[in-house]
C-alpha cells in the first residue's frame, strides 16, 4: 500500500513521496519514519487502529472455523466415549506437552518483537521474530516427524483408511478423523504463520517497523497467538482427558 | 504526528492531480490501460461495479436454470412428446433424455444449478458486495474501504469460487440440491470430482464473503466522516453493519462443515456417516448453522435499501430511526439461535418445540421495519418513481413471505407443509420478493450516481408492473399447491396440480420478460440516456450531496462535515439539485425561530 500511494500523493511536491511537512520525506530516515498512512486514513494511528481491529475480527472467524470441530469432538465423545479414551492411549502426551510449550514460548517471541518494534530494537525485533519462525519450524518437526508418521505407519488413521491391526473399540476411526482432522487444520495454520513470519522478518531486515509503524508485526502476532490458543484447548482435549 | 497536512482536506488542493477530480469512470488512456486500471484498481466504486455486473450475468444464468425448471414443470411427466425441455437440455448436457430416470437426473441439475447459482452466487453476495461496496465509503464520507486490497482480494477469490462452480457444471454439474445433504453428497456420483469442485467453490466464495464483511465492519466503525455519529448513519449502513456480521461470525462455520465434507468425500473420514459411527443431522445442524444466519446475510441488505428508497421516496424523515437501526442488530442476533427450524423433522422433539419458540422471536424485528417504513409514508408527500414502486412492492411482498414464514415456524404445521412447494413459495417471496425487488429497486434509484445517466422512467415502470405480477403469478400458486401437498423437487407430478404449475410456468415468463425490459432500459441509459444531476431524487445522504453523479476519483473534493440527519427533510433544501425541483422545508412548528 504504502509504495502505491507515495507515486500517487507524490506529483505535487516535486517528486518526493508524501506531503508530510515535517521532514518525513527526507530518504536517509528509516522507512518507519517515513511511513504514510493509505491516503483515505487520517495519519498512522489511525490506519493502525483500524489494521488492529480488522485483524481482531479475523481471529474471530478463525475461533468459528475451530469451533465446528470441537462441536463434532464433543458430540462424538458423547456418543462413544470408549472409542475416545482408547484413540487418546495411543497418543503421547510428551511430545503434546513438549509443543505446548514450544508455542507457548514463540508467543512470548513474538510479543517481544513487537515490543522491540515499539522501541526501535532493529536488532532484538529481528531476533525474536526468527525466534518464533524456528518454533513453528520445531512444532511441524515434532508434529510431523515423530506423531504423524508414527500412526500413519500404524494405520491409525481416519475413517476408510484406518488399518490398526491391534485392539481397538468400535468407532475409534472416528476419533482419528477429529484428530487429523483438528490437528491438521491447525498444523496448516502453523504452516501459513510461518510463512506470515518470514515476510515479517524479510521486511523488519529492510527497516520497515519501529514506534511509528508496525501494523505487520502487530498483525501477525495476533494472529499467531490464536494458532497458540487453539493449541492450548486441543492439547488436553486430545492428549490428557482419558 | 502531522495531522493537519496528512488530512485530506487541506493536503489534496495543492496536488493539481487531474485524475483525482474527473469522474471515476473516465478511461485511463487507451483500451488495454483502462482493462488494467480496472482490473488492478483498488477503489472500492470500481469493485463494487465489477461485482454489479458479474452478480446480473449470475442471475441471468440462474435465471435460464429456473425458466428451464419451470418449462420441465409445465406438463406432469418428466418427458413428454410435445413439450420438450427434458430433451432440449439432454441435448444441451449430451445424454440421452427418452431414458424416463435421465430426465429425472436432468431435472435435479438443473434444479441444483439454480439454486446454487442464485445462493451462493446471486444473493448472498448480491447488495452488498455490489451497491455497499459502492456506496457504504460514500454514504459515510469516506475516500475508500478501510481495506482496498482486501476487497480486491474478495473480488478475485469470487470469480475463482465462481470457476470452480461454473466447472462444475461444465463437467456434467450436481443434483445435490444447493444443500449438500449427507450421505447423498457423499455417495452420489461416486467416482466423479463434480461434487468437489462445488464445494470447493462454495467453500471459496465463503472467503470472499468474510473478506467483504471484514471490511464494511471496519469500515464503518473507524471511516466516518466528522460529525458522523452512529445514530447519523443512513439506516442503509446499519442494515449493511448487522449483515456484515452475521458474514463475519457465520461463514467461518460454513467453511469447516464443507470442508469436512470435501474430506468425508475424499478419505470418507466418517464423520457424516452412518455406517462408521457418523452423524448426517451433525452435518444439517452444521450447515443450517450458517446458512440460517446466512439467510439474513440476504435480507438484511434489502432491507437497507429499504430504508433509503422509502425514506427518500416519501420525503420524510424514517419514523422510528433507532427502532428500524436497533431491529437490525437483533436480527443478526436472533439469526443465530433459530438454525434448529430447519430440521423439525430430524431432530428430537423438545429441542424442535425450543427452535420453533426462538423462530418466532424473528418475527418482532421484521415486523418493527415494516410497520415504520408504513409508517413512514403516512403523510409523507410520495413520488412514485420507479425506486418507490420497488419499495412498495417490497412491502406487499416481504409482508406475505415473512407471515408465511410463521407457519413454517409452527410445529405442528410444519409437519404437514414441510418440504412442499408452500415453502418454496415462502423462502422465494422472502428472498426474491424481499432481496432481489429490493436491489432491483435500489440500482434504480442508484443508477444516476453510480453512471451518471437517468434511464427511461416509463419504461422502467413497465417493467416493474411485470415483474411484480409475474413474481406474484409464479409464487401464489405455489402457496396453494404446497398446502394441497405438491412436493418440492420433483419432476413430476399427479395431474390435479397442473392448473398451478402451469400458472407459474406463464408467471416465470412474465417475470423474465420484465428483467428483459429492465436490461434494455438499463443499456439504453448508458448508451443515449440523458445526464444525471448529482441528487435527481433530492436525497440528504452524502452521496447525492456532497459528490458528482458520477463521483470524482477520489469520491469528495472535500472531507464532507455532517451537519444535519440522513432524512432531516423538514428543515434543509436539499443540495445539489436543480432550482425550484424540490419543494422547501414547511416551517416547522417546534421550531422557536
Amino acid at each position: 500500500m504504502a509504495t502505491i500511494d507515495l507515486g500517487k500523493h507524490g506529483g505535487g511536491n516535486g517528486g518526493l513521496p508524501g506531503h508530510d511537512h515535517h521532514g518525513a520525506d527526507d530518504l536517509s530516515r528509516p522507512y518507519h519514519e517515513r511511513y504514510h498512512a493509505a491516503h483515505h486514513f487520517e495519519d498512522r494511528e489511525h490506519e493502525f487502529d483500524a489494521v488492529k481491529m480488522g485483524v481482531w475480527l479475523f481471529l474471530a472467524t478463525e475461533i468459528l472455523l475451530f469451533s465446528g470441530m470441537f462441536c463434532a469432538y464433543a458430540i462424538f465423545r458423547l456418543m462413544y466415549p470408549e472409542a475416545f479414551v482408547n484413540g487418546s492411549h495411543h497418543l503421547d502426551w510428551r511430545w503434546g506437552l513438549l509443543n505446548t510449550v514450544i508455542l507457548l514460548m514463540s508467543s512470548y517471541w513474538v510479543a517481544a518483537a513487537v515490543r522491540h518494534a515499539q522501541t526501535n530494537n532493529q536488532k532484538w525485533l529481528q531476533i525474536n521474530v526468527f525466534l518464533t519462525f524456528l518454533a513453528g519450524l520445531a512444532f511441524l518437526i515434532i508434529k510431523f516427524v515423530f506423531e504423524y508418521a508414527k500412526k500413519y505407519k500404524e494405520g491409525l488413521l481416519p475413517g476408510k483408511f484406518y488399518s490398526f491391526g491391534g485392539d481397538a473399540t468400535a468407532h475409534e476411526p472416528l476419533w482419528w478423523a477429529i484428530y487429523w482432522g483438528a490437528t491438521g487444520i491447525h498444523a496448516s495454520h502453523v504452516i501459513v504463520g510461518m510463512g506470515l513470519f518470514v515476510w515479517v522478518w524479510l521486511r523488519s531486515r529492510r527497516g520497515h517497523f519501529g514506534p511509528g509503524h508496525y501494523n505487520a508485526v502487530e498483525g501477525v502476532g495476533l494472529y499467531w497467538h490464536i494458532v497458540d490458543i487453539v493449541w492450548i484447548f486441543l492439547f488436553p482435549m486430545l492428549y490428557l482427558i482419558h | 504526528m502531522a495531522t493537519i497536512s496528512s488530512n485530506p482536506v487541506s493536503g489534496h488542493p495543492h496536488h493539481g492531480h487531474d485524475h483525482a477530480h474527473a469522474s471515476y469512470l473516465q478511461p485511463k488512456g487507451g483500451f488495454a490501460a483502462t482493462v488494467w486500471d480496472w482490473m488492478t484498481t483498488v477503489d472500492h466504486k470500481k469493485i463494487g461495479v465489477m461485482y454489479l455486473f458479474a452478480i446480473l450475468f449470475m442471475f441471468f444464468l440462474g435465471g435460464v436454470a429456473a425458466l428451464a425448471v419451470r418449462m420441465e414443470l409445465f406438463t406432469p411427466t418428466v418427458v413428454t412428446g410435445g413439450v420438450a425441455t427434458g430433451q432440449e437440455l439432454a441435448k444441451f448436457w449430451g445424454v440421452d433424455a427418452r431414458d424416463w430416470a435421465e430426465g429425472n437426473n436432468i431435472y435435479n441439475r438443473t434444479m441444483t444449478l439454480h439454486g446454487l447459482i442464485m445462493v451462493f452466487l446471486v444473493i448472498v453476495p448480491s447488495v452488498p458486495a455490489s451497491l455497499g461496496n459502492f456506496l457504504i465509503p460514500l454514504m459515510i464520507g469516506a475516500k475508500d474501504v478501510a481495506f482496498p486490497r482486501l476487497n480486491l482480494a474478495s473480488w478475485y477469490v469470487y470469480l475463482l469460487g465462481s470457476m470452480f462452480a461454473i466447472t462444475a457444471v461444465i463437467m456434467g454439474g450436481v443434483d445435490t440440491g444447493w444443500t449438500f445433504y449427507t450421505p447423498y453428497s457423499t455417495t452420489t456420483d461416486a467416482e466423479s470430482m463434480k461434487v468437489v469442485w462445488m464445494v470447493l467453490g462454495a467453500f471459496i466464495l465463503g472467503f470472499s464473503s468474510i473478506f467483504t464483511g471484514l471490511n464494511f465492519i471496519v469500515t464503518i466503525h473507524k471511516l466516518r466522516a466528522p460529525g458522523m455519529g452512529w445514530f447519523d448513519m443512513p439506516l442503509f449502513i446499519w442494515g449493511m453493519y448487522g449483515a456484515a456480521v452475521i458474514q463475519v461470525l457465520a461463514t467461518p462455520v460454513i467453511g469447516i462443515t464443507l470442508l469436512l465434507l470435501i474430506f468425508e468425500r475424499l478419505f470418507h473420514i466418517g464423520i457424516f456417516d452412518p455406517r462408521m459411527g457418523g452423524d448426517p443431522v451433525l452435518f444439517q445442524h452444521f450447515f443450517w448453522f450458517y446458512s440460517h444466519p446466512v439467510v439474513y446475510v440476504m435480507i438484511l441488505p434489502g432491507m437497507a435499501i429499504m430504508s433509503e428508497l422509502v425514506a427518500v421516496g416519501a420525503r420524510k424523515k424514517v419514523f422510528g430511526y433507532r427502532a428500524v437501526a436497533f431491529s437490525s442488530l437483533a436480527i443478526a442476533g436472533i439469526s443465530f439461535i433459530v438454525w434448529g427450524h430447519h430440521l423439525f423433522t430430524s431432530q428430537g422433539e423438545v429441542s424442535a418445540v425450543i427452535f420453533s419458540a426462538l423462530t418466532f422471536l424473528v418475527a418482532i424485528p421484521s415486523a418493527v421495519k415494516v410497520f415504520n417504513w408504513i409508517s413512514t409514508y403516512y403523510r409523507g408527500s410520495i413520488t412514485l418513481n420507479t425506486p418507490s414502486l420497488y419499495a412498495l412492492a417490497f412491502l406487499f411482498l416481504f409482508s406475505i413471505g415473512g407471515l408465511t414464514g410463521l407457519f413454517l415456524g409452527a410445529l405442528a404445521t410444519d409437519l404437514h407443509l414441510h418440504d412442499t412447494y408452500f415453502i418454496v413459495a415462502h423462502f422465494h417471496y422472502v428472498m426474491m420478493g424481499g432481496t432481489i425487488i429490493a436491489f432491483v429497486g435500489g440500482i434504480h434509484f442508484w443508477w444516476p450516481k453510480m453512471f451518471g445517466k437517468m434511464y427511461n422512467e416509463n419504461w422502467a415502470k413497465v417493467g416493474w408492473l411485470l415483474v411484480f405480477v409475474g413474481f406474484n403469478l409464479t409464487f401464489f400458486p405455489q402457496f396453494i399447491m404446497g398446502s394441497q401437498g405438491m412436493p418440492r423437487r420433483y419432476a413430476n407430478y399427479v395431474e390435479e396440480f397442473q392448473i398451478y404449475h402451469q400458472l407459474s410456468t406463464v408467471g416465470s415468463w412474465v417475470l423474465a420478460l420484465g428483467f428483459v425490459i429492465h436490461l434494455l432500459t438499463f443499456i439504453h441509459s448508458l448508451v443515449a440516456g440523458p445526464k444525471a444531476d448529482p441528487n435527481p431524487h433530492g436525497a440528504l445522504t452524502l452521496e447525492w450531496t456532497h459528490t458528482s453523479s458520477p463521483p470524482i476519483e477520489h469520491n469528495f473534493e472535500h472531507e464532507p462535515v455532517v451537519t444535519h440527519g440522513p432524512y432531516d427533510f423538514d428543515d434543509v433544501i436539499p443540495p445539489q439539485t436543480r432550482p425550484g425541483e424540490f419543494q422547501l422545508p414547511k416551517p416547522n412548528p417546534n421550531l422557536k425561530h
